[in-house]
């Protein structure tokens, strides 16, 4: 099958975050960055799929600066078979912006299933994939814990808050991957060693007007320091009585 | 004076709560807008018509309702037509629907067959000017951010529980509609719906969560975790993702960065360490009480009062306390 998958480059989540002079950014200064999680799991699911299922071709996109080039030769490490890059100075906060250069770029590709992840870690906005899919006019299954594949249909689970459905759809799709599904695997030497000959085209993203903009960023109050209130099973009746009548939460 | 537009949840023949919290946004904005009218549409298998009232209860004006056999079950396709042949025809300032999984499978839809921008999980939002400004949690709920939305429909999906409904009790005029889209013709077709073990309370919904963690050691010690759930009554029972991981519990009960955001009354974590994956997901909780071993885990510097110990020997002491402190109200 021929898979695309779009990845976005994100800082590592585990940093202590700063917010950058402008007030507008957090500081990038000695950030580490990755693909974002569920884009990883995409990756892996699409590898996967094609590992099983025969003759086929992962082909993985990030629109930004060039650094997302990094991230485009992790995934041609990891197994995919070529990387877009979609050129932009910056990733908009516009998800339609966003949407709309990768439709542009997905419509022409004769892809069975699109990925994305069901959300990037970092903006957390969960728009840019159905809005894709409706622009491409294609089914769209969003946050899939599983995903099964045969006769160019597609069954998927998705988990809603306290239950799940199970949907079904036709090939082509779009499909955005929640948890549950495989964890981005670790590239092998080899693997780093044939991406560096890999092809990663660069064109430049077509994004037109934004009309959703960052205007500010801020770190969210610190929680007020708390208290050790005893150990052991002898500090349970302090605690109870904390939550009664201090939290009032019992 | 702006009217607005509220998209009402449902499942399973009824309203879920979040239905409420949207349209009493809705009421909000066009409130703040100089008192405008609150749209609602109400989409459902036939007989969802009569929960059109409980809508008016949170400040809907007026409810479009939509019967059709087909939509029995949640049809993204079918409905984002709908909603997006409402929003056009009633000229509407905005649209508000929430960040739940049905409502962030169904707004963008929406926004992009509108071609119009929207803002994504808002926990707050005010008018200024010609622009709806939102602020968003962002960075794994570390970094505030605030944007500025500009283009007519201002379309935006809001956090779950981010703001309560509030009672504006009106009789609501109810207008019948048809799907815009037949519910029969859409490309993804919901087979089969679980729900979520009957009587328990979602993580996303219930007032307290006791939340368990590798310290547990076993997924057959979770029965600790599900005991004191049961003692506080209104509980229910989350993860970490090592857990889920290790498959004591199903993947959609990990609370975290990957997992669900949640902000009960009261969080009780239990033999959780606290790493940042699992902080991102409950430290909006209103009061956290935390159970670990090891006196330096990181769990303790969120947590407002924290039990230093073995959280197999705590649990069951604990849960006979919170028992008798119940039944003594």
């Amino acid at each position: 099958m021929k898979i695309a998958v779009c990845i976005k480059r994100v800082p590592d989540m585990e940093t202590r975050f700063k917010i950058a002079a402008s007030g507008s950014a957090v500081d990038e200064t000695g950030l580490k960055y990755d693909m974002s999680d569920f884009d990883g799991y995409a990756v892996e699911t699409a590898l996967q799929l094609n590992e099983k299922q025969g003759p086929g071709e992962t082909v993985v996109i990030s629109l930004g600066p060039d650094v997302v080039q990094e991230q485009l030769r992790k995934a041609l490490s990891m197994g995919a078979e070529r990387a877009v890059q979609l050129k932009a100075d910056r990733v908009p906060a516009d998800g339609l912006a966003i949407a709309r250069a990768l439709a542009q770029e997905l419509k022409s590709g004769g892809y069975d299933l699109i990925f994305f992840g069901r959300q990037a870690v970092d903006s957390a906005n969960a728009t840019v994939g159905p809005m894709v899919a409706e622009m491409l006019g294609l089914p769209c299954a969003t946050g899939v814990s599983t995903l099964e594949i045969a006769n160019g249909r597609g069954t998927a689970r998705r988990d809603l808050e306290g239950a799940a459905e199970i949907v079904e759809f036709a090939l082509p799709a779009v499909v955005t991957i929640d948890e549950g599904m495989p964890r981005a695997r670790y590239p092998s030497l080899k693997g780093i060693m044939a991406a560096k000959k890999k092809p990663l085209e660069v064109k430049p993203a077509q994004l037109g007007e934004e009309k959703l903009i960052l205007e500010k960023m801020e770190l969210p109050p610190e929680r007020a320091a708390g208290r050790i209130v005893g150990e052991g099973p002898a500090a349970v009746p302090e605690l109870v009585r904390l939550l009664h009548t201090e939290a009032k939460v019992l | 004076m702006a009217n607005v537009f509220a998209f009402a949840e449902s499942r399973g023949g009824a309203l879920r709560r979040v239905a409420f919290e949207t349209v009493s946004a809705a009421r909000a904005l066009a409130d703040a807008s100089g008192g405008g009218e609150v749209h609602a549409l109400l989409a459902g298998a036939p007989g969802i018509a009569s929960l059109a009232p409980d809508l008016g209860k949170y400040g809907a004006d007026v409810v479009i309702v939509v019967e059709h056999p087909g939509l029995a079950n949640a049809n993204a396709e079918s409905l984002a037509a709908t909603a997006a042949d409402r929003i056009r025809a009633g000229a509407y300032r905005a649209a508000i629907v929430s960040a739940s999984a049905q409502g962030r499978d169904l707004a963008p839809r929406v926004a992009a067959k509108l071609s119009v921008s929207m803002a994504a999980d808002v926990i707050s939002f005010e008018l200024a000017g010609d622009a709806l400004v939102v602020r968003h949690p962002a960075y794994a709920g570390k970094v505030i951010a605030t944007l500025r939305l500009t283009g007519s429909p201002a379309i935006m999906t809001l956090r779950p529980g981010a703001r309560a409904a509030v009672e504006a009790p009106r009789e609501a005029r109810v207008e019948s509609a048809q799907p815009a889209a037949d519910p029969a013709a859409s490309k993804v077709v919901v087979k089969e719906m679980i729900a979520g073990g009957g009587a328990k309370l979602d993580i996303g919904d219930a007032p307290v969560i006791v939340s368990g963690g590798r310290g547990l050691k076993s997924a057959e010690n979770f029965r600790l975790v599900e005991d004191l759930a049961a003692a506080f009554g209104n509980a229910a029972v989350g993860a970490t993702r090592a857990v889920t991981d290790d498959g004591w519990r199903p993947h959609s009960d990990q609370i975290g960065q990957t997992g669900r955001q949640v902000s009960p009354d009261l969080y009780v974590a239990c033999g959780i360490s606290g790493a940042i994956q699992h902080i991102a997901g409950m430290r909006n909780s209103r009061t956290i009480v935390a159970i670990n071993k090891d006196k330096e885990a990181p769990i303790f510097k969120v947590a407002d009062y924290g039990i230093v110990g073995d959280v197999i020997e705590i649990l069951p002491a604990l849960t006979a306390a919170v028992k008798e402190a119940r039944a003594k109200g």
